[in-house]
Order: structure tokens, then sequence, then C-alpha cells
């Protein structure tokens, strides 16, 4: 199961066209990338992570969309450190025959990421103010549609 | 075992990692003998709704037993993506 948690930067672009390619037995492949926002005044954000626990938990998320969606392919690249706005902070990838499938485990992955992997977001503000991010409601609400 | 803290729970402990010989038999034991240590596990510790815990690098809850487990680490609700 393709998992990568690392601190450098992915080629978004090489990434998706590698993903998409030599697939005759899969019609639809879903790719999404996360974006650092640049929110208000926020200069950098950091991203914490649990070494060993993050790729075990991306790995068996990863593993459970693959069965219950029967996708061909899943790729799952996040990234920790410290990250700038429009810096990429990750991106998920999923090939399935028919598109249906391949949308629904993306926005499964998705929800599973946001609060089940451990990652934790800190923002740096311009004005050196700093701040972990809240987990939101809504983020652990949306587990539930699955 | 080993007992690591991340985020801000890290933060207001001020490590990320200890090893500690406990008699704890479940994770709630265990965090009442950290409280009872010093006032900054005893800040980090006050509201567990804050907190999660996961013990050998698999989520679960407070209740949970200790028996045989090498790590545990506790943590604020995760926020990835």
């Amino acid at each position: 199961m393709p998992v990568s948690v690392q601190d450098a930067p992915f080629d978004y672009g090489a990434e998706c066209e590698r993903f998409a390619s030599g697939r005759a037995d899969m019609g639809a492949v879903v790719t999404f990338a996360g974006i650092v926002r640049g929110d208000g005044d926020l200069a950098r954000m950091e991203i914490e992570h649990y070494p060993g626990m993050t790729e075990k938990a991306l790995g068996e998320i990863a593993e459970k969309a693959r069965r219950r969606w029967s996708l061909g392919d899943v790729l799952v690249i996040h990234r920790y450190g410290m990250l700038t706005p429009g810096e990429r902070i990750m991106m998920v990838a999923t090939a399935a025959p028919h598109r249906r499938n391949a949308f629904e485990a993306a926005d499964f992955l998705m929800d599973y990421l946001k609060s089940r992997a451990p990652f934790w977001k800190k923002e740096h503000m311009a004005d050196r103010g700093e701040a972990w991010v809240a987990a939101k409601d809504e983020d652990e609400d949306a587990l539930s549609r699955w | 075992m080993d007992v690591l803290y991340f985020a801000w729970v890290r933060e207001r402990i001020g490590l990320p990692k200890e090893r500690i010989e406990t008699s704890a038999t479940t994770v709630s034991d265990l965090v009442a003998e950290l409280r009872a240590r010093e006032e900054r596990y005893d800040a980090a510790f006050a509201d567990l709704t804050a907190l999660r815990v996961a013990v050998d690098q698999e989520l679960t809850d407070f209740d949970a037993p200790l028996a045989g487990a090498r790590e545990v680490a506790f943590f604020p609700p995760m926020t990835g993506g």
C-alpha cells in the first residue's frame, strides 16, 4: 500500500502522471491535493506527527478504502515539518474501474486522515504568535457518513 | 514503558518522551500516576475530553488495559489533511 510520510516536497504533477499511467483495467483515477491556505497573517504552518503510528494508521486507512471500493490502487503522501502558504501538504489518489468508487474512496480517505492519522498543525503568524489548530467537530462528524 | 507526548501536550509537559516504571493496569491509572507527579502533568491531563491516547500505536480509550504495553502516547485530537 503506497503511503509516504515525508518532510520533503513532492512533485504533484509527476505523482499524478505516474499514478494514472498504464491502467487499462482502471477507468477512473481521482487525485486530491491539500494546500496550506494563507488565512490572515499566517506565515508558516508546522506539522507534527507520530513517526511509526502515522505510517501504520495511513496504511490501515488506505487498505480499508481499497477493500471497500475495490480500488486497483491507492496513494497517500503527507508531509510534516515547516510549510508556507501555497505549499502542498498532502495528496491522495485512488484508481477504480468506475468513477463513483474512485471519488467516494478519495473523500473517505480525506475524512479519515483528517481525524484519525496522528498529525497536528500549528500556525505561526507573521507577528510571531503561534497556535495549535483545534480539531473541528464537523471533521469528527464527517466520519459518521462512512 | 515509553510514554510519548505530542503537540500542546508535549509543550505543556516539557518533553517529547520518557521512560516510566509503572504498575498502572489501565491508561486511567497511568494518568492518575502522572498527575500526582507535578503540576505540569496535572495541568496537561486536567481535561481528558481534550486528549486522545494510543497504546502501542493504536488509538484507544482511557479505560484500556496496559498489560504488555510498550508504548503509550497522549495527544490532542488530530488535525491532519
